[in-house]
């Protein structure tokens, strides 16, 4: 029984960053129609620089903010650089964009900080959790980071005006120039703000997995996984999708004799497929509903 | 009386083919004015090409300024509301979300929800439906959602494409007496394209009618209404 709840609580705190990464994906993806498969890069490089900033002696919550400040211009100038040209552009023009970028990034990681993996600080520590062995304090505040992310995400485009316009720009572009919204605009903003999401992401999962320019490659199917499970039109069904693809790989790596760590991503992948099977929208996706 | 909005010479193009062959009209402060013609003689196309949503030639002015080159954003902060064909209604949001929308462009926030208000008292039925999802308004309901979307912005000329388009005909005339009321008590100038000419002549006060992209005929609404020529070979009743 302890078995148990260890490992749907470490599923949880895993699922926590596949979480993270889902939301980045369902915010660019509700902006322009396209999966960023570069988003796990981003969230690298972005790792990379709050490392850096660190190693030049910036404390732990500034590197932090500074970071998201600096992936957030970084998402607006790639939107605008590369995508907003593509825009009109075909599906596998756009797909090659992105391919462009992940291999990009990685290589441009790669010849600044070499392939050597880093430690990366937590500020949480890794003591026990209120005195429990089940779970460690820079897991229960991975957790806590998403939660807080997720319900300020909401505020967000519930209750401001801004908020409101992106919405309005991603469900339907012509009606929102019409009412004098700068889509254009919009979609940078959101790719800024997937961005940042994603720098969340990497600083969170980093001392986990360490630092190096591969560390996001796992993560980012995972990610895919749990926005394609929670439904890609919906930011919480992403979270529940991530916190569900990391409690289902564990409970399989752990139960399923035979698994282990290697079969654990192909059993949670045909998960998905079962469940797209059913459901295609994902658990949380809307239909929309019409009358006409 | 002064001149709101000036079209001149107005050509415009869906990629090779062109739709409107140097249309020249002007609408007056305070006026509503209707463009009427058949089937693809280009009255959505002239709607859309003051709002710069297709590509065109030709010199637009709105209170004396060149609107040519503008993005549709744009144009529409300068209080020019285009409720389209299809009505454009943001329909995954709530009735209250999209007239909130209306207003995004507006400076003056705390007048919004006064506004609103005004919206609900204008048109009962979108208050007692104001937390519910657009889409799952009736036709009718949604075409008010619309125009009331559109008044919103607070505009100076409000463009309407076919608002007649699958409604009742109760709920037609329901629409456009409100129309008439917003043009005289709100000082809300009007361009409305229609195919229901009849309707559309018995509230307007200026008609141009326009056959393949050029204006064929304009003058006084009762005046065009009375012609029994033009009636026959370009209305059709």
């Amino acid at each position: 029984m302890e078995l148990l709840v260890n490992q749907v609580l470490a599923g949880i705190a895993t699922g926590a960053i596949y979480a993270c990464m889902a939301l980045a994906i369902v915010m660019i993806f509700q902006a322009i129609d396209h999966l960023n498969f570069a988003q796990g890069e981003m969230a690298m490089f972005s790792t990379f620089m709050a490392w850096q900033l660190m190693e030049w002696g910036v404390p732990y919550w500034w590197a932090f903010l500074l970071t998201l400040v600096i992936s957030f211009a970084g998402g607006v100038i790639i939107e605008r650089l590369l995508f907003k040209p593509l825009a009109k552009a075909p599906i596998l023009t756009n797909v090659a964009g992105f391919i462009a970028l992940f291999a990009i990034i990685n290589s441009v990681a790669g010849l600044i900080w070499d392939f050597t993996i880093k430690q990366f600080p937590t500020p949480f520590g890794s003591s026990p959790f209120l005195g429990s062995q089940l779970i460690s304090t820079h897991q229960a505040g991975m957790i806590g980071v998403t939660l807080a992310l997720l319900i300020a995400l909401f505020l967000f485009f519930r209750f401001t005006r801004i908020g409101l316009a992106m919405r309005a720009a991603a469900a339907m572009p012509e009606s929102a120039r019409l009412v004098g919204i700068n889509t254009g605009w919009m979609v940078a903003l959101g790719w800024g703000m997937a961005s940042a999401i994603g720098a969340i992401a990497g600083i969170l999962i980093a001392p986990v997995v360490f630092l190096e320019p591969n560390m996001m490659g796992g993560v980012l199917i995972y990610g895919f996984a749990a926005a394609v499970l929670g439904g890609l039109t919906s930011p919480l069904g992403a979270v529940l999708g991530g916190f569900l693809v990391g409690v289902f790989e564990n409970l399989v790596g752990t139960y399923i004799p035979g698994v282990g760590n290697e079969l654990k991503l192909p059993i949670a992948l045909a998960l998905i497929v079962t469940v797209l099977v059913v459901k295609p929208t994902g658990l949380m996706g809307h239909t929309v509903v019409k009358r006409v | 009386m002064t001149i709101l909005l000036s079209v001149h010479d107005l050509r415009a193009y869906y990629g090779q083919v062109q739709a409107l062959h140097g249309l020249s009209f002007d609408l007056n402060e305070g006026s509503m004015t209707t463009l009427l013609g058949a089937n693809g003689a280009g009255k959505t196309t002239t709607l859309r090409a003051i709002c710069n949503m297709v590509r065109s030639t030709g010199a637009i002015q709105f209170e004396g300024k060149p609107l040519n080159g503008k993005s549709t954003e744009n144009i529409v902060r300068l209080g020019i509301a285009h409720v389209p064909q299809g009505r454009g209604t943001f329909t995954t949001l709530t009735v209250e979300e999209n007239l909130q929308l209306g207003a995004i462009s507006r400076k003056d926030i705390k007048a919004i929800s006064s506004d609103i208000e005004r919206m609900y008292a204008h048109f009962p039925v979108l208050k007692q439906r104001h937390t519910q999802q657009a889409g799952t308004l009736s036709g009718g309901e949604q075409q008010m959602l619309a125009v009331a979307r559109a008044l919103m912005l607070r505009p100076r000329l409000m463009l309407l494409d076919e608002p007649s388009f699958g409604l009742a005909p109760l709920v037609v005339r329901d629409l456009f007496n409100i129309l008439g009321k917003i043009n005289r008590e709100d000082k809300v100038s009007i361009l409305v394209v229609e195919q229901n000419a009849q309707l559309a002549l018995e509230i307007a006060d200026k008609a141009y009618v326009i056959e393949t992209g050029r204006i064929v005929m304009s003058g006084n609404a009762t005046e065009i209404a009375n012609d029994e020529s033009v009636r026959k070979s370009y209305l059709g009743y």
